[in-house]
């Protein structure tokens, strides 16, 4: 099917050869087989989505793809090579960012500097020059703040910048994540259920974030979604997942007519 | 209409970064400095240095070393009083082998050595948390004890088993021992105070301290924006513990002249350091001066109201003030984790809106 090289998308997008590839993935939790013998592939720029009803193994994979869960069988590839096990702080820093399905902000902290946070493997000021607050230190917090406005203006925070995340309600929350993630610019973006718990006009706007970001920056993501509506106008190829097992691998339309696919979605009640 | 951030807009993100943005703040800061430094040396005497003064000035720099562990990278310690021992005996033992050394290169070379001690016994945080890493730590605070009791050579073999510091001059002045000055011991202490704050407030508003306070708000989310909890909660003991160290250092060499471990920096020392960190706000470096300020003060001032003046008996006020602080501990826990700092806070932002509060 779609080996390396280029393809132009219809609204022309450039999407790249395979940046990322999941290799026979089984990961067990006792007798629980949460992700059974699976393998896909992430393409340089496309929106891949992963779908699929509740406790289908979704957040499980990205788990894997970010380090949390080491898989008992199969291998992960990443730009052409073997990946060995590694820590989620050594996957954060070969660029490669995520959200959670619940989202894991640091409540007592600000909304700036929960982006901040976004930046700190970018910022190598010694420990003295910290101390002191004078030469690289006090340089790297100017530029890296530039950085960070940039995104405050681009996801429109702008009136919650110094405003503890503690006391956001849940959709902005959800942005303030999106943000602290895309701070990092990383090659990678990995979102679990970004728009969960959203309302219409909520869904539209991370919709158009995340179509931008892509769009704008050439960013890679890997999106899990619950409902196939949005993820068919969003993606340019998606995995179909029940029970552990993929069902089914494709464009929007591919996927949307499997039998496999529909079956699953029609014995499984879901909002 | 007197505290105002009108008109105070930042026109740049070095200006928005200061730490007192306001400058009604900022005149007030360096108000406070000139007093310290230019008035109150001229003012001192023995009971002011000794009941009041050099305690809160020593046990703030305690609070803020405790602070930055607990407040900022959420890592519960029950050790304080370990860790200033620690701070003590190093300094005893340098100040007694390198007479030659100049004693404030000793205080600052104790911190290190309990920086090194410090992240030692903070390597079980990696794998526990909350109430077992404070029971790890309070382990921590009888071992060490224990430690400068049994092992004579930390108290050079002294009959007494206490150690005493000797007599040791700055540009000829005694700073330590029986000659000492009230108003030379205060400012040695304000000096490593002023020091102390101003790295602890720099190390806490930049890479540093962003990492320590994601490792304490959400220890998974940390790690996925690539913080090493590893490097994070190790450079937290370290740098909580230098600051302890000192803090110790001062305590016995400049403060009480003399210790016995158990009696100087006991379980009590650990509790007393935490009560002044919770009391005075989590997370703050000028809450840690407010928590010591009170805790200090206060059994002063109950002495002065309750003894002095209403004629009450001395273990009457003692049991008071343990009451008291009970309550207040309670109070913070429950209703304001960020204590008096953010009581301050509060307090300022109702000042802003006042006399329109809408
Ligand atoms: N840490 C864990 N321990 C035990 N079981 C888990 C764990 N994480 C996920 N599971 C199980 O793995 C299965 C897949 O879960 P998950 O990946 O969260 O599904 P999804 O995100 O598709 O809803 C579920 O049966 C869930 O109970
Ligand atoms: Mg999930």
């Amino acid at each position: 099917m779609q080996d390396a090289g280029t393809t132009i998308t219809a609204d022309g997008r450039t999407i790249g050869p395979v940046v990322m590839e999941m290799k026979n993935i089984t990961l067990r939790f006792g007798g629980v087989v949460a992700i059974q013998d699976i393998s896909f592939d992430i393409r340089e720029g496309e929106i891949r989505a992963i779908i699929g009803p509740n406790g289908a193994g979704k957040s499980s994979m990205l788990n894997v793809i970010s380090g949390f869960y080491v898989p008992q069988e199969g291998e992960v590839w990443f730009k052409g090579e073997k990946r060995p096990p590694m820590k989620p702080f050594e996957v954060a820093r070969q660029g490669i960012a995520r959200t959670f399905q619940n989202i894991a902000l640091f409540e007592g902290m600000t909304v700036l500097d929960n982006i901040m946070t976004g930046r700190l493997t970018r910022m190598k000021a010694g420990l003295l020059a910290q101390m002191i607050w004078k030469g690289r230190a006090e340089e790297e917090e100017i530029e890296n703040r530039e950085a960070v406005e940039k995104i405050i203006d681009f996801l429109e925070i702008q009136h919650i910048r110094k405003t503890p995340v503690g006391r956001l309600p849940y959709g902005l929350k959800k942005r303030v994540e999106l943000a602290r993630a895309l701070a990092a610019e990383p090659s990678i973006l990995l979102l679990d259920e970004p728009m969960a718990g959203m309302n219409v006009e909520e869904k539209e706007d991370m919709s158009r974030f995340i179509l931008d970001v892509n769009d704008e920056y050439g960013t890679t993501i890997a999106l899990i979604e619950h409902d196939m509506g949005v993820v068919m106008d969003l993606s340019d190829r998606v995995v179909v997942m029940d029970y552990g097992k993929k069902i089914g691998d494709g464009t929007p339309d591919e996927v949307r007519n499997n039998q496999a696919v529909i079956d699953a979605y029609l014995g499984v009640a879901h909002d | 209409m007197f505290y105002r951030e009108a008109g105070d807009f930042k026109t740049s993100y070095k200006a928005d970064n200061q730490t007192f943005p306001i400058r009604f703040d900022r005149y007030r800061f360096y108000a406070v400095l000139a007093v310290a430094w230019l008035v109150i040396p001229f003012v001192i005497n023995d009971y002011l240095a000794n009941a009041i003064l050099l305690p809160f000035l020593i046990y703030s720099i305690a609070a803020i070393g405790l602070n930055i562990l607990t407040g900022f990278a959420g890592q519960v310690s029950l050790g304080t009083g370990g860790f200033m021992a620690v701070g003590a005996y190093s300094a005893y033992k340098l100040m007694t082998a390198f007479p030659d050394v100049n004693v404030l290169i000793h205080v600052v070379l104790a911190g290190f050595i309990t920086a090194a001690v410090g992240a030692a016994f903070g390597l079980p945080s990696l794998r526990i948390k909350g109430f077992y890493l404070a029971v790890a730590t309070l382990a921590a605070q009888f071992f060490l004890v224990w430690l400068f009791n049994k092992v004579a050579w930390f108290y050079n073999y002294s009959a007494s088993g206490q150690i005493n510091a000797p007599e040791r001059t700055v540009l000829g002045v005694p700073v330590t021992g029986a000659n000492t000055a009230p108003w030379a011991a205060y400012l040695v202490c304000l000096g490593f105070v002023t020091v102390a704050a101003l790295i602890a407030r720099n190390l806490t508003r930049g890479t540093l301290g962003r990492k320590w306070m994601a490792i304490r708000d959400m220890d998974i989310a940390a790690e996925i924006i690539g913080v090493n909890p590893l490097t994070a909660k190790l450079s937290a003991f370290a740098v909580s513990s230098f600051f302890v160290g000192v803090a110790g250092a001062l305590f016995f060499a400049i403060y009480l002249g003399a210790v016995e471990v158990g009696e100087a920096f006991g379980i009590q020392k650990s509790f007393l350091v935490l009560f002044m960190v919770i009391i005075g706000g989590l997370g703050s470096i000028f809450g840690s001066f407010a928590g010591a300020a009170f805790l200090v003060t206060l059994p002063v001032v109950l002495k002065l109201v309750g003894v002095d003046l209403l004629g009450w008996p001395t273990d009457l006020v003692a049991h008071f003030q343990l009451v008291i602080i009970g309550a207040l501990i309670m109070f913070f826990l429950i209703a304001e984790p960020h204590g008096l700092a953010q009581l301050w806070r509060v307090a300022k932002e109702k000042l802003r809106l006042w006399p329109f509060p809408h």
